[in-house]
């Protein structure tokens, strides 16, 4: 389902802007100067390996890490000093690495603490079971006991149901299995026409090619690859990917 | 039939033994606080109550929403205040931080009240009024009032808990902070209700104890906090009902260590609580649902 009118969406301001990011783990130095510009509409994508920093961009987005340099700023306002709870009735929702449910509420608890807080917008509890059916015979039982689809689906509902204006999906298809992961971003198209922006890491490419209008390749918090799905090549994202400078391996 | 009476008396001052540790168990399942001030925060209330009646001539149940309502103020700004700058210096800070205000209070009474034991003065017929059943059993009506109340404050904190909104942000915040955050809430806040809740929870345990008996400053340590902690550890760290479960248990024990020989009465309460720690060291109420 690729669009490929990325550079339409991207003529009026971007939503969420990121400039310069630098983000330290204790000594480690997780981000060295990234920058990104999501526009409404756009599912922009960022990959890379293990360790490539994608993870911790998207919880510096979502105000979890503080960056010692770099701005974030989101509809024009700079927020990178706001608390996360702030950015999330702000709109800026996220789906976390490891879905991070509560385990000891129940399906339909972990969707009613997301929609405490929850913007004005076309989501409620209900729209997500309508979205994943399966989810309103079982919304009493404790989530504990799903499946990793079944807990991805209902993170995905959690962060949905505060009407987020831009979604960050970290790590979607992580230990899930191919037609799991393919079943997951089945319900993007959905989310895309309810009007949520979405910014999302994946190591998986080929999926991320697949939903991708606006890519972003990092390699050691580094960006090594920026464009749009048609513009960028097989062996470039191998390359960026990598970090192989000599773009002729097979 | 002694026995029985042992039994009996027992689990009545169980009930009080949960109004004691229902608010350490919750602030340790919500923010892994252990409040080592819990007691002496009860003695504070069982004085202001002893205050209240007798400086402004408040009728004793007027004075109970009163201090109810200023310890769980006490307790959110406490949270929001001291409690948090320890808990964001890491879980280890706060045991010496409850510490510093446990001894702070305790001087505090001693400085303000003396070391004079105090009970709370609110009409004899109130705290003395019993029925009994048969010749050798004689319930007291304000144990069996203590006792409702427990059990009416556990099922309000249950219901509280799973059916309102600030309930589940609790349960939330308990499971996942981060996770919390990224939904809207502001843990800290969430920090605060629980605290009120634990607090007001404290109020009525110290304010129940000074009717039983007397208080003087240091009942919170020496009696307080050490029960609490042995009828929390009994029935299960975290969880609700266990408080009254190792409450219960608690009470009974020492009521049948006091039916052997009087001196056993706090004997036969240690050796069920170590005993559940060597047999049952999860509690007896806990469920082990790790996974």
């Amino acid at each position: 389902m690729s669009e490929s009118n990325g550079s339409g969406l991207r003529a009026q301001a971007p939503l969420l802007e990121v400039r310069d990011l630098v983000v330290y783990h204790g000594q480690l130095k997780a981000l060295s100067g990234v920058s990104l510009a999501v526009y409404p509409g756009e599912v922009y994508a960022i990959i890379g390996a293990n360790g490539a920093g994608k993870s911790t961009l998207l919880r510096t987005i979502a105000g979890l890490h503080h960056p010692t340099e770099g701005t974030i700023s989101y509809q024009g306002d700079d927020i990178t000093r706001l608390r996360p709870e702030k950015r999330a009735t702000a709109g800026i929702g996220m789906v976390p690495e490891g879905r991070r449910l509560f385990p000891s509420l129940s399906l339909e608890e972990n969707l009613k603490v997301g929609a405490t807080y929850a913007r004005k917008g076309p989501w409620d509890i209900d729209r997500v079971f309508d979205l994943f059916p399966w989810m309103k015979d079982r919304r009493g039982q404790k989530t504990a006991q799903m499946s990793g689809g079944e807990q991805q689906s209902v993170a995905i509902g959690r962060a949905l149901v505060a009407n987020p204006q831009v979604l960050l999906l970290d790590e979607l298809s992580l230990g899930l299995a191919p037609v799991i992961v393919q079943r997951i971003y089945a319900m993007l198209p959905q989310v895309l026409e309810s009007g949520v922006t979405v910014l999302l890491v994946e190591q998986d490419v080929s999926q991320a090619l697949r939903v991708a209008t606006h890519l972003q390749c990092m390699l050691e918090g580094h960006t090594t690859l920026e464009g749009t799905p048609a513009e960028v090549t097989r062996d470039q994202v191998e390359a960026a990917y990598f970090g192989v400078t000599d773009g002729s391996n097979t | 039939m002694a026995w029985v009476n042992a039994i009996i008396q027992g689990i009545l001052t169980g009930g009080l033994y949960a109004l004691f540790a229902c608010g350490l168990s919750l602030l340790f399942g919500v923010m892994k606080v252990v409040n080592l001030a819990h007691g002496d925060l009860a003695t504070v209330a069982g004085y202001v109550g002893v205050g209240i009646v007798a400086a402004i001539h408040l009728p004793f149940l007027w004075s109970v929403p009163v201090v109810v309502l200023a310890m769980a103020v006490l307790g959110y700004v406490l949270q929001r205040s001291v409690i948090q700058a320890a808990l964001s210096r890491g879980e280890l800070t706060t045991l010496i931080v409850t510490f510093g205000l446990s001894i702070v209070i305790e001087n505090g009474l001693l400085q303000f009240f003396t070391s004079d034991s105090r009970g709370l003065a609110v009409g004899d017929s109130f705290t003395t009024a019993s029925f009994s059943i048969g010749s050798q059993i004689t319930i007291a009506w304000l144990d069996v009032y203590i006792f409702v109340l427990a059990v009416a404050v556990l099922l309000a904190l249950q219901y509280f808990l799973t059916g309102s909104k600030y309930g589940r942000l609790i349960r939330a915040v308990a499971d996942d902070r981060e996770a919390a955050q990224l939904s809207g809430a502001d843990y800290r806040h969430v920090f605060g209700i629980a605290a009120a809740i634990a607090f007001a929870t404290v109020a009525l345990a110290g304010m129940s104890y000074g009717l039983t008996t007397t208080i003087d400053p240091t009942t919170g340590t020496d009696t307080i906090l050490l029960f609490a902690f042995a009828a929390v550890v009994i029935g299960g760290l975290g969880s609700l009902w266990g408080t009254l479960i190792g409450g219960i248990v608690l009470g009974v024990a020492q009521q049948i260590g006091a039916q052997i020989n009087i001196g056993y009465e706090q004997l036969g309460g240690y050796v069920i609580f170590l005993l559940v720690l060597v047999v049952w060291p999860q509690g007896l109420t806990s469920r082990r649902t790790q996974s």
